[in-house]
Order: C-alpha cells, then sequence, then structure tokens
C-alpha cells in the first residue's frame, strides 16, 4: 500500500460504467498521441494492415513478428443500452459468463486451461458497445482461438456458474453502495439520463440480476453478436494470411446482421441538483453538462479546453483553485464524455462537508470565466506543449495499441486518423478555443449530483 | 522533423511490446514447461557514487523514453512516534520549491516537457519519479538532486498542503468502512512496530504536524547516502553514472542516517478480532492476518514457500479457496495474498464474502478446513509446479514497462532486498519443494498469530436484537 501525491491520472469510477474504456478513455488517448506525427500519413499507414478474411471479415493488424505475444481487441456496437430496464446489467452477466464454460468445456475446466495457457479473457460492457480483449503467447495461439471461438459461438450459461455469477455481481453491486463515489454517479447519470436508456447502471440492480436469466443471454448474444456491428483490432506476431484463417475460425460463424434497438437522442437534464443522505466527513460533489459530438469541427478545441479546466493531472484551473490555493480537496477532474446518443461533460470532487458549497460555488464560477473568456494564449500554449511532448508516454503496451485500433473504428476515423487527427489538435487556435469553451461550458447549466450529510 | 517523428512513434510503439518479450520467450516456453533459469532484467547495472547514493539502471534502447526515479530509504515506519504523516506530507511538500526553481517550477518544468510526474510514501520508501523523452533526463537529474537538499517552503504553502493530506485521508480513509477497518486490523496485527501505524498518518497526528517537523524529517532523512536512484529506459549505465556524478553527486554527503532499527513486536499469542457495524455496510466479509516473515527476514526459501502457499490456497479459479468456499455455493468471493516486500516482517491475508444465507463464520470454516489441509497433507507437486509457472508468467506480462520494472527494483532495494533477490526470483521458486510449502504453512499458519477483522452491517445485528 502507498500513498500518491497526485490523484489518479483518471478516475474512472466518475464514470460508473466500463464504457469509460471506449468513450472516454481510448478517445482522449486517440486525441493526445498524434500531436508530433504531423506528415508521417503514408509511412504510419502502411503499418496498419486492413486484413479480410477468406471470410469477409475485416481486422487492423499491426504485425511484429520479434514479439511471441498476441493482443487482440474487439468490441460489438450493442452494450447496456439494449437492455430492457427490468434486466439492467444483462450485457455485464453475461461478460462474466462467456468464460465458465463452452462446447463440452465446463466451467471450472475451462477457467483452469485459460489458466494453465495463460490466455487472457476480459470482456466487458459500456453503455453503446461489448468489448473483448484477448492475449496470448503465440506459442499457445491456436488452442487459445479454439477458447476464444469456442466462448463466442457456444457459451454453455450452465446454472450453477450463471448463479455464482450474478451473486458476485450482487454481492459487489452491495459493496459499491456503501461507496460515496459510486453512490455520486449513479445518482448524476440515473437522473441527469432521466428515463433515457443511459440512465440506467450499467451493472443493474439487485433485482434486474436477479431476474436475468440463461435465456435472456442467448438472446443478448444473438441479438448483438454479429459481423456487421463488429470491430477488430490485432497486435502481435501473426501475419495476414493466418489471422484472416483465425478470424473466419473465431467470428466466422457468427450471423451478418445485428438485431439492435434504436436508441433515441438523451436529452440530459440541466439546472437541476439530487442529494443521496450519506454519513461520511465529506461530500462527493459529481457535476456536469451538455457537450458537443466527436464529429463536431470544435470537439477537438472542446478537448484541450476540457484539459485546462479540469482534464490535467498536473495541473488545471480546477485543480489550482481548489488544491493548491485553498487546499479544499485531494483530486478534482472534468471529462468530456461522447456516448453514441449523447454528448457530455462531467466531474468531480470530494471535500470536507462544511466546504461543499464553497467548493461548489469555485466550480461554477470556473465555469462562468472559462465559458466568457476562453483560456489565455498562454495556457493554450502550455497545454498543447503538454499534449504534444507527452504523447509517446501514452503508448505503452500492446493492449493499448489494439484498443486504440478499435476505437478508431468505432469512431468512423478512418484507417490514416493517426496521421490526420494531429494537425487538427495542434492546430487549435485561441479563437477555436474560445468559442469551444462558449459551446461546452457557456450554456450555464450544470446537474449537481451530491452524497454526503444534508448540505445547507 | 517528419520523418523523425515517425520513426519515434514506431521505435516506441515496437519497443513497448518488445520489451516483454525476452523474458517471455525465456520464461514461458510452448510446452509450459518450466525454466525457472530466467533472469528477469539481466541487463542491469548498478554503482555508487562517493557520496553514497546507489544507481541503479534499467537499459532498454527501443524507444527514447527514460523513467527517472529516487527512491529514499525512508517511509511512515521510520517516524517518530507522535508525529504520523510526516513521511507522507514531507513527500508533498518536496514539490514546494528551492531558490533555484521556486513555487512548484519543478512541476511547471516537467508539464512543459510533456513529462509525468508523481511521488509515492509507504512503511518503507518514499518515491519521487519522471517519465520523460530521453534527452530531458539530464534536466530532471539536476532538478531531483537539487530539492534533495535546497528545499525551501513557506507558511502560505504549508497550510493548504496540510489540508489536502487530510482529505486524502478523508476520500481514501474516513468516507469507507473497509478503509477504516484495515487501518483497525493493522493497528492489531503490529502492537507494538511502527507498521501498525497508518502511513498516511492518525487523523490528529497530521492535522498537528508544522513546518518544522517537515524540515526535521528532511534533515534526518534526505541525502545522498539514504537514496536509490533508478533509470529505467534508453540510456546505458555509463550514461548514467557521468550525469549522475554531475548532479547528483555534487550534492554533499549531509549527515548519517540512523540504523532503521523498528520497535519490534511480541509474539502474538491469541487470536484477535477486530470488529467494525456501520450501517453503510449491505454486505458483510471478514479478513484473516497472519503475522509471516517478509522476503528480507525470512530464512532461505521460506518466503518463496510462502508465496506459492498462497497461490496455490488462495489465487485464482484453480486455488483450493476458489473451489471450496466459492465453486461450492458458500462465499461470493474468497481468495488471499501475500505481502512479500517489506523491510520488516510482514503479513498474508485472507478474504471471504458470504453468499446467500451463508454466514462469514461458514467461509472462515472452509479456510480453516483448507489450512489445515495443507497442514496435515500438505501440496502436491503438480500444484507447486503450476504455482510457480503462474507466478512467473504474470511477473512477466506485468513487466510491460519501464515504470513497473523500476518499482520492482525500487521497492526491493528499499526493503532490505538486492538486485540479484529480484533478478533470480524465478530460479529461488525453483528450488521450493511440496514439503518446504507444507512447512511453511504448520510454522506460520497458526491461528494464535492472526488477527480477523469483520465488516458487518448494522442493520443485521438490531434485527438480532428484536429477534432475541
Amino acid at each position: 500500500m502507498q500513498y500518491n501525491y497526485r490523484p489518479a491520472r483518471r478516475d474512472t469510477r466518475i464514470l460508473a460504467m466500463k464504457s469509460s474504456k471506449s468513450n472516454f478513455s481510448i478517445l482522449a488517448f486517440l486525441l493526445i498521441l498524434p500531436l508530433l506525427l504531423i506528415s508521417t500519413q503514408l509511412a504510419f499507414s502502411t503499418q496498419i494492415q486492413r486484413v479480410i478474411s477468406p471470410g469477409g471479415i475485416e481486422a487492423w493488424l499491426v504485425e511484429e513478428h520479434s514479439i511471441p505475444i498476441l493482443t487482440m481487441n474487439f468490441a460489438f456496437r450493442g452494450g447496456s443500452s439494449q437492455e430492457h430496464k427490468d434486466k439492467a446489467g444483462l450485457a455485464n452477466v453475461l461478460s462474466a459468463m462467456l468464460d465458465e464454460g463452452a462446447g463440452d468445456i465446463k466451467s471450472q475446466d475451462f477457467l483452469e486451461r485459460l489458466e494453465d495457457l495463460s490466455v487472457h479473457f476480459d470482456f466487458s460492457t459500456g453503455k453503446d458497445f461489448f468489448h473483448g480483449e484477448f492475449k496470448t503467447l503465440s506459442a499457445n495461439q491456436n488452442e487459445a482461438f479454439d477458447l476464444l471461438a469456442l466462448a463466442l459461438n457456444q457459451p454453455r450459461f450452465d446454472t450453477e456458474p450463471l448463479e455464482r455469477m450474478k451473486s458476485q455481481i450482487v454481492s459487489g453491486l452491495k459493496r459499491n453502495a456503501r461507496d460515496p463515489d459510486r453512490i455520486a454517479s449513479r445518482l448524476w447519470f440515473e437522473n441527469a439520463f432521466s428515463k433515457h436508456p443511459y440512465s440506467q447502471p450499467t451493472k443493474g440492480t439487485e433485482s434486474t440480476v436477479s431476474n436475468i436469466t440463461a435465456r435472456d443471454l442467448r438472446n443478448y448474444r444473438e441479438n448483438v453478436f454479429a459481423l456487421e456491428n463488429l470491430k477488430i483490432a490485432v497486435v502481435g506476431a501473426i501475419d495476414a494470411e493466418t489471422l484472416g484463417v483465425a478470424l473466419d475460425q473465431i467470428f466466422g460463424k457468427l450471423p451478418g446482421k445485428a438485431n439492435l434497438k434504436t436508441i433515441p437522442a438523451a436529452d440530459l437534464k440541466i439546472s437541476e441538483a439530487r442529494h443521496t443522505e450519506f454519513d461520511s466527513p465529506q461530500t462527493v460533489i459529481r457535476f456536469g453538462g451538455r457537450s458537443i459530438d466527436r464529429a463536431d469541427n470544435d470537439f477537438v478545441a472542446a478537448y484541450v479546453v476540457n484539459h485546462i479546466l479540469g482534464g490535467g493531472s498536473f495541473s488545471s484551473r480546477l485543480y489550482d483553485e481548489v488544491r493548491e490555493k485553498r487546499g479544499l480537496a485531494y483530486s478534482i477532474f472534468t471529462h468530456l464524455m461522447t456516448l453514441d446518443s449523447s454528448a457530455l461533460y462531467i466531474g468531480g470532487v470530494s471535500t470536507r462537508n462544511e466546504t461543499a458549497a464553497e467548493v461548489l460555488s469555485l466550480v461554477k464560477q470556473e465555469l462562468t470565466r472559462i465559458a466568457n473568456e476562453g483560456p489565455t494564449q498562454q495556457e493554450l500554449d502550455e497545454t498543447i506543449k503538454y499534449l504534444t511532448g507527452s504523447y509517446a508516454l501514452r503508448f505503452d503496451t500492446s493492449d493499448k495499441i489494439a484498443g486504440q485500433l478499435v476505437a478508431i473504428q468505432i469512431e468512423e476515423l478512418g484507417i490514416d486518423y493517426i496521421n490526420t487527427r494531429n494537425k487538427l489538435v495542434s492546430s487549435v487556435t485561441l479563437e477555436d478555443a474560445k468559442r469551444a469553451a462558449k459551446r461546452v461550458f457557456g450554456d450555464g447549466g450544470l446537474f449537481v449530483a451530491t452524497v454526503g450529510p444534508i448540505m445547507n | 522533423m517528419t520523418s523523425s517523428n515517425f520513426s519515434v512513434f514506431w521505435r516506441q510503439t515496437i519497443w513497448l511490446i518488445a520489451s516483454l518479450m525476452p523474458a517471455l520467450i525465456l520464461a514461458v516456453p510452448a510446452s509450459s514447461q518450466e525454466n525457472t533459469a530466467t533472469i528477469i532484467a539481466p541487463d542491469t547495472s548498478s554503482y555508487v557514487l562517493e557520496n553514497g547514493l546507489q544507481i541503479v539502471v534499467l537499459p532498454d534502447h527501443r524507444a527514447p523514453v527514460v523513467t527517472h526515479m529516487v527512491w529514499y530509504k525512508v517511509g511512515s515506519a521510520d517516524e517518530e512516534r507522535g508525529k504520523s504523516g510526516i513521511a507522507h506530507f514531507l513527500e508533498h511538500l518536496m514539490f514546494k520549491g528551492t531558490p533555484s526553481y521556486p513555487d512548484g517550477e519543478f512541476s511547471k518544468i516537467v508539464a512543459s516537457l510533456g513529462g509525468q510526474e508523481n511521488a509515492f510514501t509507504s512503511t518503507d520508501y518514499t518515491g519521487y519519479f519522471q517519465r520523460v523523452a530521453k534527452e530531458h533526463l539530464p534536466l530532471m537529474m539536476e532538478m531531483e538532486s537539487d530539492r534533495m537538499s535546497n528545499l525551501i517552503l513557506a507558511p502560505e504553502q504549508v497550510a493548504p498542503e496540510l489540508k489536502v493530506v487530510l482529505e486524502e485521508r478523508a476520500q481514501r480513509v474516513d468516507s469507507s468502512p473497509g478503509g477504516q477497518l484495515g487501518e483497525e486490523v493493522t493497528a492489531t496485527l503490529f502492537p507494538n512496530h511502527p507498521y501498525g501505524t497508518p502511513i498516511i498518518g492518525w487523523e490528529h497526528e497530521i492535522a498537528a504536524l508544522t513546518q518544522q517537523d517537515a524540515f526535521d524529517f528532511y534533515n534526518k532523512y534526505y541525502t545522498p547516502n539514504n537514496v536509490v536512484l533508478i533509470v529505467a529506459g534508453d540510456v546505458t549505465g555509463e550514461e548514467v553514472l557521468e550525469l549522475a556524478r554531475n548532479t547528483y553527486g555534487k550534492v554533499k554527503r549531509r549527515f548519517d542516517v540512523p540504523a532503521r532499527r523498528r520497535a519490534t513486536d511480541p509474539v502474538i499469542k491469541t487470536a484477535k478480532t477486530v470488529t467494525l457495524i456501520d450501517a453503510r455496510v449491505q454486505q458483510p466479509s471478514f479478513q484473516r492476518a497472519y503475522i509471516v516473515p517478509s522476503y528480507s527476514t525470512a530464512k532461505s526459501g521460506e518466503a518463496e514457500s510462502l508465496d506459492i502457499l498462497i497461490n496455490i490456497l488462495g489465487r485464482g479459479a484453480s486455488s483450493r479457496l476458489y473451489k471450496s468456499a466459492v465453486k461450492s455455493g458458500v462465499a461470493n468471493g474468497s481468495g488471499g495474498y501475500y505481502q512479500g516486500s517489506s523491510l520488516d516482517h510482514s503479513r498474508i491475508v485472507f478474504w471471504g464474502t458470504p453468499r446467500g444465507d451463508n454466514k462469514v463464520a461458514d467461509v472462515e470454516a472452509i479456510l480453516d478446513q483448507e489450512i489445515l489441509r495443507i497442514v496435515k497433507d500438505g501440496v502436491t507437486g503438480e500444484e507447486v509446479s503450476r504455482a510457480r509457472r503462474k507466478m512467473i508468467a504474470s511477473s512477466l506480462y506485468s513487466q510491460d514497462s519501464q515504470e513497473s520494472m523500476a518499482r520492482t527494483f525500487g521497492v526491493a532495494l528499499t526493503s532490505g532486498q538486492t538486485i540479484r533477490d529480484v533478478q533470480h526470483w524465478p530460479e529461488d521458486l525453483g528450488k521450493v519443494t511440496a514439503q518446504m510449502v507444507q512447512d511453511a504453512a504448520i510454522k506460520w499458519l497458526v491461528k494464535t498469530r492472526s488477527v480477523s477483522g469483520y465488516l458487518q452491517p448494522a442493520s443485521k445485528s438490531k434485527s438480532a436484537e428484536k429477534e432475541g
């Protein structure tokens, strides 16, 4: 155990759902990386191969033969937002069940086989996407592919492991119920998104998880696991031809068409507040409002502005005002979040109950200030310097490379995205930043969720 | 600029993947046979400057970036009684400035170079680090060596930082029943040794810390002869040595550091329990901690045996506890871990959460049975091999960054271990036999050496009273 001077870089708990993986973290990562890659289009693009299997399945491959491991990330469009509200948490239960037995191999044997081969399966769900991460030593690649194919195509969903997983998930929900950070995030999403599917907790509730049956899992799998909404990225020691055969083996039996519900655009509530009473020396505050879409021309400028306001882990206006100058909190941050059917920003801070009102008013003051005045030229320059200089440090595992390539596909940014996006980011002007600041933070609307004793 | 940027990008990318490889190739061959001849980070070099500063270099030339870490051999367990939290508070204050780099200038420079930085405090060490492009390493070394002896503080910097630390404690410990119970279990497990004091400090003692306390601590422990410098990345040993001579080498040996002899604990003769009943708790759970030797205090082979023992008992789906407690339906979760790196004695901790109508006591009974089964019947050679294979594979998978490599060496070298101990860990694990695992269980998993902690919902006890 140890204590850090600075808080963790990203408090993913703010998102209270695994979708942070695709919807925020990777997105941020994409924006940060490309800045120094000006004019490397051709060279870089040649490194990412677009592999089409004999059966027509596409994957992006970064081939590296000196390395005897293989990492594959994939995502199906259709995360927890596809669930009926009475079955909230269904996709999360599915993510826990895919390594609990498949084909003729029962749960315990399946888990032990993965352990013995040092194969890693990690499934998770966000609001809009169901994610898979897979990692194996190349030496065990064939057996690992067999296990992945079985897991995706013939999961068993036996009663014993299903009840075990549901019970573990409910136990986790009960544990989370004593965690004020999680309570605050859930309070924020449930109310800011009102009755929209995004308001449903990704892991469900005790009663909705208890409702989930093997039949529900089968239906969800059949509706969502389809080739048309699948994106795949592979990094490691495999050539295109071998990968093509593997892709057909793993994914080739899935249906072509998915059967997804249309999710309506979310009407995010603003200018409201909710409070949950909780016995604690601190009050946890979540705040957020409407932002702009990923495809918006001002999105990149908004990303830079958010970094200046509350996105940087080293320094930001909120960090300076709340922590450095006044010592009112250990951490404070804001994120931009883009979902398929909504765009928002959300921030968080924990502070003594006595200073909760003061911190909230400082937050509002800084939101207003950046909306009205934008950042200074110096802040903009420094932020771009930081974002450009640190790009390499963010690109540090094969998992992250694979995750990034899946995210680029999800966002439909194109295979040369890494070579073009940098120009957009590095060319953000003060005028762009001011305009974006006004658009994101200037509508004055803020949804606030607080957890702690009664606030005065 | 453009083409070099491209190559920087790809060298970085490929390096980071490739950094896993040499070890993986050796350690986890296709046949899944064991290869305990693997040496972790075989290119490591080490030097000592005249002022006593130790240097460890972990070269990796596949990307032009470095991780620069300074580890002071001082932590919360070295604090004077009554001044708990001072090691951690000083760590925060170290960012305030020096005459050469005043008012947080160090951090501003790191950020402007696109670098990342942080610092951390534990029981036996305090560390500061930056991750930067290679060409900025000399400046990092200059600034870090500067604050080794030139710290300046102003009251208007100290006062808000003390509040930040109190908020940090409130957020991590006081807002969480689990955090509070953990603190009490630790305090009970180490009744006399300073490991029983929270790293972040007791709230009332943190609140009373002063600027003078920070300087007193700084002037007792922050000196080159109490430092391990670790540089991992695109550097050679010679290169780092040269840079270190021109930066750290100019810092005078400020004083001798007192020997790290902490008050010791008596032999515990009673199984103790700590219970936290809290209205916020909905899911009851327990943990049981046993005092055991660490890698630094253990006799030869004993720590490795404990490591394998805990793997067989409580790590992963093939572990005995998973099968008998979780798979059987009695527990939602149950497992264990061993804190092996520690200057003085350490702990093995088991935990469990009952499922459905089962009680904490039911899960505990299974834990007791499983321990007893190993004490009486031992483990199989196959279980030992499997545990070892998993441990070696996972330690190698986890070596996917300079930072984690640097941390592995930093923790070891400030907790009484040597470079050799880290490098030859796979080989040392290979010497463990099934008999040694059984012996370790017999000797150390004795209930009268343990503390059990219980987290209980308040409502349960109320309804019990009503029923009664």
